[in-house]
């Protein structure tokens, strides 16, 4: 009897997963398909042929604006914000582990980060190059734009991550002989291995993709993201969607990437233990 | 909660052996032979210069605490708090098209509080919030509680949730643009209606309106629910629905006085996510609808590629202040520091 109205449940539920997975993907693919548009096709369906024709339209400099320069722009940003985010949230989640005086200022003030308007921060930050009298640029104020928001996912990632850890491993190898530093290289850091590569991932995306935060800091030359805004507004051929597709499948491969180390990191634990 | 090392001294007698044969267990086994070999050597006869050694970092403990927040604090000190109090200062100076004149002025505030363009936006911004906030809320839980208690293996509950997470890792404007076939006057909605027979002509609509801004904000900020609901779920120890069930609770007397119950600090946690996002929101606004809606960001960007910088700033702390009243209205359900 209960387990007859499970199992209607059940189907329910799936298919409402179902449609939020087509939700999800459904205009994602749309627009995978439609950037093999043929030469003489619009921006939407039905196929007017297949061709790479936009494909070789994105790399062309005059057709839209500087692609391959935002792109290498975007993915140098992506990986400066990967690395600090990682060093500074490991070292920030080492340091919350104990409590310290103005510990709980701190820990408000990166949530307070999160939750403070992107665009806020970007007028703010704005201003104050401005009122310094320094030129923004993505590499700098549009960098410690980007942490502001990577920052707190990576701290707080680190945070839940130490609270579960126990101290009983560090207090072993203290034990047995262990220095601070070898105690935090051969036992915290193998196990803690698969979260900072998270970090990382989170850090990298969320930088690649971030849009509002860049807006008034990236200075002369644009990221990828804005480069792509701006183009919403002025091309009106499937070029769009070839870049969309191009940026898209980059991202997915990041992140394919990023699951592959963490998977290999994990078995390789449980092999050793 | 933890317990802190220098405290724990006394108890580290007892708890030593203990600890010496977890290392060997776990961590420890990851060394180098040759390392474990010197390790223990070392750690014999010295164990009481190791101790020693330990009680005199004690003092500098703190400082390597201090040290290790110090960029943390540095970074959030000059990209965070330093804008923010600019931002406030501004708010308060003079300009026009040639620059910024330091000053204190109430002006920036009473032209925007005393427009009904500033107060209509506000409305048409909350109303947006609510919406989404509405829809993110009964979405994110529906496929949070699928996944946590219809989903029996762990692996397929990682896949599956993996399957969610990965789209909200890619560019939102990628993810905008991506609406404009399905949802346009000849997109893939329109054109299966008219095939249908359902409408004689294409709903306008769909895309470029009010409609398509809530689905956009929906599409782009669901995850911010769904992750922080499935973590609290799969937290509920599995007895107490078991328990509610053997004193005779139907599953909806289940969901809604065990599960929604537990689930709320999941719930305001991914509030709090999408509120300030869409409070905030001005590029899925101005993409989806086709520049005719409008929100209290979008106004604040206008005023900056105007240049009017103050004007802008007074309405960023405005913006700012009702932001944070409404994250501090959803914490009354929760301490986060608790949930993490």
């Amino acid at each position: 009897m209960t387990r007859e109205t499970r199992s209607k449940e059940f189907h329910i539920l799936a298919a409402f997963f179902a449609l939020f997975v087509l939700f999800l993907y459904g205009p994602l693919s749309a627009i995978l398909i439609l950037s093999f548009q043929g030469p003489d096709g619009g921006l939407t369906f039905p196929l007017n042929g297949v061709s790479l024709h936009w494909f070789y339209n994105l790399f062309e400099k005059q057709a839209v604006g500087d692609f391959g320069a935002s792109f290498r722009r975007s993915f140098a940003l992506g990986l400066m914000v990967m690395v600090a985010n990682v060093v500074v949230a490991l070292l920030a989640g080492l340091a919350f582990r104990n409590r310290f005086r103005g510990s709980t200022a701190l820990f408000y003030l990166t949530v307070a980060s999160l939750v403070v308007p992107s665009i806020i921060i970007s007028l703010g930050i704005g201003v104050v190059f401005q009122q310094l009298g320094l030129k923004p640029a993505w590499h700098s104020s549009g960098f410690g734009a980007h942490l502001t928001w990577t920052l707190p996912f990576g701290v707080l990632i680190m945070f839940a991550v130490f609270n579960r850890f126990s101290p009983a491993y560090e207090e072993a190898a203290r034990d047995l002989g262990a220095t601070p530093w070898q105690t935090f290289r051969h036992v915290v850091l193998p196990m803690i291995a698969p979260s900072l590569i998270g970090v990382g991932l989170f850090g990298f995306t969320l930088s690649y993709d971030e849009f509002a935060r860049t807006l008034m800091t990236s200075g002369t030359y644009n990221t990828l993201p804005l480069e792509i805004y701006a183009m919403t507004t002025n091309v009106t051929t499937p070029v769009l969607y070839a870049l969309g597709t191009v940026t898209t499948l980059f991202s997915f491969t990041i992140i394919l990437v990023a699951l592959a180390i963490i998977l290999v990191l994990r078995r390789r634990q449980a092999k050793t233990s | 909660m933890r317990v802190r090392h220098e405290s724990s001294l006394p108890l580290r007698e007892g708890w030593g052996g203990v600890f010496r044969l977890l290392l060997h267990h776990r961590g420890f086994r990851n060394l180098p032979e040759g390392r474990q070999m010197a390790m223990i050597a070392s750690t014999e006869p010295n164990e009481r210069i190791g101790r020693g050694r330990s009680r005199g970092l004690r003092l500098p403990f703190a400082a390597i605490c201090y040290l290790q927040a110090t960029p943390l604090l540095l970074i959030l000190g000059f990209f965070f708090i330093l804008p923010i109090l600019m931002i406030i200062v501004v708010s308060f100076w003079d300009y026009d098209f040639a620059g910024l004149y330091p000053d204190f002025l109430t002006m920036n505030y009473t032209d925007t509080l005393g427009s009904w363009v500033t107060w209509k936006t506000y409305l048409n911004t909350l109303k947006f919030t609510v919406l989404t906030w509405a829809l993110t809320l009964v979405i994110g839980f529906g496929v949070a509680y699928f996944l946590a208690f219809h989903i029996r293996t762990t692996t397929m509950q990682m896949v599956l949730f993996l399957v969610c997470t990965v789209p909200f890792l890619t560019s939102n404007i990628v993810r905008m643009i991506s609406w404009i076939p399905v949802l346009g006057r000849n997109g893939l909605v329109n054109s299966a209606l008219i095939k249908l027979g359902i409408v004689p002509e294409p709903i306008e609509w769909l895309l470029y309106s009010d409609f398509a801004v809530v689905l956009a904000l929906v599409h782009l900020n669901t995850l911010f629910m769904v992750t922080p609901i499935f973590n609290t779920l799969m937290r509920i120890d599995r007895s107490l629905i078991e328990a509610a069930r053997d004193c005779g609770a139907s599953d909806w007397q289940v969901l809604w006085n065990v599960i929604l119950p537990l689930a709320k600090p999941g719930m305001a946690i991914g509030s709090i996510f999408v509120v300030t996002l869409v409070m905030a929101d001005f590029s899925t606004v101005q993409v989806m609808s086709g520049g005719q809606s409008a929100s209290v960001a979008l106004m604040m960007k206008n005023q900056m590629s105007l240049l009017q910088y103050p004007a802008a700033a007074a309405n960023a702390v405005v913006l700012l202040f009702v932001v944070l009243l409404m994250v501090a209205a959803i914490l009354r359900v929760v301490d986060i520091r608790k949930e993490l």
